[in-house]
């Protein structure tokens, strides 16, 4: 059993801050951690491993800093690393990014044929949800999304039933291997990283793609030319124009204050009234 | 990339469109169906999907994928009562349930043919797989979860706001020189439109040219969710939420209280989740539901963003709050500066005061 997982380096958003002026994020000091919804597929990948044998690949395209989040990958128990890494690929779009990695994965093939790919659910930046079904459309495998367990992995038929969460259920699907997973959060919890592989991961030779390594053919369809979507302005959310009514009453006693505001509340939205009437047990 | 935070390339102004991109015409709707019912996101898309095509002087459509029978056809007639002009349909078994390998051939199939412009999915699960899916076979740009949608009359393209983040910025997307532009659009986020069910136009039908002995992924299985006794927030039509202000478990029962003397759901913010007061399904914002009822009540609850894009769609927003420079009072439509542990109780007296008084009149 051969694994891929994909995981992506982001900035820890609860920690961004935007500029009060400037309108511009306020990257300074913000820290850089692993795509949280990767570590559920990640975590996913290494019990196969443990319950199948194999290997795990991990596979990340991004800026050279992004070698930490893949000796953090390393440190939890996966065999290889890879970061695809060039100037040429900035400012790739979902389309850009599925692209460069669907041609890494072929890279990664030629060596050791790939039977799953698993992807975090979305990310907490870009936070699209598009790069896994688009690695999965460029390397024609099947698609299974939203996984919330993988019931067998069947490596002698090469076979895999899972649940899928759909919006009103739950679906059950059976299909055939080489397939991309995405894994829902609350999946699996990770594991520790163990002493030795702490070691390891300080140790590990990382394998560094740059776009000729990554076998990328048509230059034109990676980084800003290969991105069909475009950034035209970020801001932050304007403030509302109208501010609250503060409902004020010579006492300011609750019972008076409460009162009025049901008044000004019926009187701007008589239908209202009705249908609280209609709600209310 | 590394990039990533900063606008990846400014949008230039005037753009020549491909001839052969300019004959795209026409605003499409994904028309998602579970289980014998639409899902309401689509409807909310078609309301949405009416403005976007006016403005362009241009057809709105519906796309429906299913099984043959009733149910598919209803649907098409459905989507026109919601503001469709026309309707495609593929009616094939083989799309009784969803799989991404049909419904990903069907929609490029239809695209492909008849070549819209823009082309509008509800961001569900279903939705997020199929979009990502088909925008990647047709090779053109989706934006995701956008919660805004207009046109740049300047070239006729679509410009898709959507939040980033985690919420706490936004950022305007176009596609420029490729068609169709695409976009998902999650539930709640826009307006559900008046239906008017004397609206009428026509379906075409189109083929699927699938076998089910083609398809390699496998159905074995569908377990419904079980909603009894969930809480069901999207939908209601009242909220009464409660955030840290309250303070203690046990004052969080006011927030109760109020909430079955109006009949309402009860919400709250993450931390209260957090800590276990209620369960998750009733958490408001970014890592939670959106919802858009005609009136949420919030108590002891600062407004910060996260929280905020998930409410402040609702008709009428009351705050109570001790802090007068609490940011919820930046966006709600009435406000009470107060305690909470005792205007909450009050109100609850006031509405069962004024229910009691209309059932008598009336
Ligand atoms: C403000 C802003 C808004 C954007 N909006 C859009 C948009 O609407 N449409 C669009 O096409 N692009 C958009 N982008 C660009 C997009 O964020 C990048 O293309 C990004 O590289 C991948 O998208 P994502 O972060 O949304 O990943 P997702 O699709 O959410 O990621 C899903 C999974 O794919 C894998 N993955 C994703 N990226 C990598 C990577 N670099 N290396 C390894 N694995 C990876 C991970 O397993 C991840 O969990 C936006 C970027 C910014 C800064
Ligand atoms: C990635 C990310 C995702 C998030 N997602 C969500 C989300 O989905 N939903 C969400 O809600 N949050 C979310 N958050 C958290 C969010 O940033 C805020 O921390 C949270 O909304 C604050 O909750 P609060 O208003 O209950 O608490 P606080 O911000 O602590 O506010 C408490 C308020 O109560 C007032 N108060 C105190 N005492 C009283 C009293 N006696 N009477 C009346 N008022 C009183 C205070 O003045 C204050 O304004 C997210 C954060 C991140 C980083």
């Amino acid at each position: 059993m051969h694994i891929v997982v994909c995981i992506k380096q982001v900035p820890d958003s609860a920690q961004i801050r935007v500029h009060p002026v400037t309108n511009t994020i306020m990257r300074q000091g913000v820290p850089a951690i692993v795509n949280p919804y990767d570590l559920y597929s990640l975590e996913e990948a290494l019990r196969l491993k443990d319950r199948y044998g194999g290997r795990v690949t991990v596979l990340s395209m991004g800026p050279p800093q992004a070698e930490t989040a893949l000796r953090k990958a390393i440190s939890f128990g996966a065999d290889e690393a890879i970061l695809v890494t060039d100037r040429a690929f900035a400012g790739s779009d979902t389309l850009a990014t599925s692209y460069a990695l669907a041609s890494a994965i072929r890279q990664i093939e030629k060596d050791i044929p790939v039977d799953l790919v698993f992807a975090g659910k979305q990310t907490i930046d870009g936070d699209t949800a598009q790069v896994g079904p688009g690695i999965a459309k460029r390397l024609d495998m099947r698609l299974l999304t939203y996984i919330s367990k993988i019931r067998e992995l069947d490596a002698l038929h090469g076979t895999i039933t899972v649940e899928r969460r759909a919006e009103g259920g739950v679906q059950v699907l059976k299909t055939k291997l080489p397939c991309l997973v995405t894994v829902l959060e609350g999946t699996n919890e990770m594991r520790f990283a163990t002493m030795n592989n702490m070691f390891r991961a300080a140790r590990y030779p990382l394998k560094v793609w740059n776009k000729e390594s990554a076998g990328i053919e048509d230059l034109t369809k990676i980084g800003l030319k290969g991105s069909p979507t475009i950034v035209s302005k970020v801001f932050a959310p304007s403030p509302k124009a109208v501010k609250a009514e503060i409902i004020d009453t010579e006492s300011n006693q609750p019972k008076d204050l409460v009162v009025t505001l049901l008044a000004k509340l019926f009187t701007k939205k008589p239908d209202l009234a009705h249908d609280i009437a209609k709600n209310a047990p | 990339m590394s990039e990533t935070t900063e606008p990846r390339k400014p949008a230039r102004k005037k753009v020549e469109l491909d001839p052969k991109l300019a004959r795209y015409k026409g605003v499409w709707v994904f028309v998602e169906h579970e289980r014998g019912q639409v899902h309401p996101v689509s409807w909310e898309l078609m309301g949405e999907g009416r403005k976007l095509a006016d403005k362009l002087g241009v057809e709105l459509a519906g796309v429906v994928m299913g099984a043959p029978g009733e149910d598919t056809r209803t649907f098409c007639h459905q989507a026109m009562h919601h503001g469709a002009d026309l309707c495609y349909l593929i009616a094939d078994e083989v799309l009784r349930d969803y799989r991404n390998e049909p419904f990903t051939k069907g929609m490029t199939d239809l695209v492909n043919t008849w070549q819209p412009e823009i082309l509008l999915i509800g961001a569900t699960t279903l939705g997020r797989d199929l979009a990502g899916s088909v925008a990647t076979t047709l090779k053109t740009g989706l934006t995701a979860d956008c919660t805004e949608l207009a046109i740049d009359m300047e070239n006729r393209s679509l410009a898709a706001t959507r939040p980033t983040f985690g919420g706490s910025l936004l950022c305007t997307i176009v596609t420029l020189n490729y068609r169709p532009q695409m976009a998902t659009v999650r539930p709640r986020v826009m307006a559900m439109p008046k239906r008017d069910e004397s609206r009428t136009g026509r379906i075409v039908e189109h083929p699927l040219g699938m076998i089910e002995t083609a398809i390699i992924t496998k159905v074995l299985e569908y377990i419904p969710d079980n909603l009894q006794g969930k809480p069901q927030l999207a939908f209601a039509d009242i909220i009464v939420s409660g955030g840290r202000g309250m303070k203690k478990q046990e004052n969080f029962q006011r927030i109760w209280d109020l909430a079955k003397v109006l009949g309402a759901e009860v919400g709250a913010t993450r931390p209260i989740v957090q800590a276990g007061w209620v369960e998750a399904d009733r958490q408001v914002g970014q890592s939670g539901k959106t919802v858009r009822p005609k009136l949420y009540i919030a108590a002891g609850i600062s407004g910060a963003i996260q929280h905020r894009v998930g409410m402040e769609d609702s008709d009428v927003i009351i705050a109570i709050n001790s802090d007068p420079n609490a940011p919820i009072f930046d966006f709600a439509t009435y406000g009470i500066v107060g305690n909470a542990m005792v205007i909450v109780p009050a109100l609850t007296d006031a509405f069962r005061q004024h229910l009691s008084t209309s059932r008598m009149a009336g």
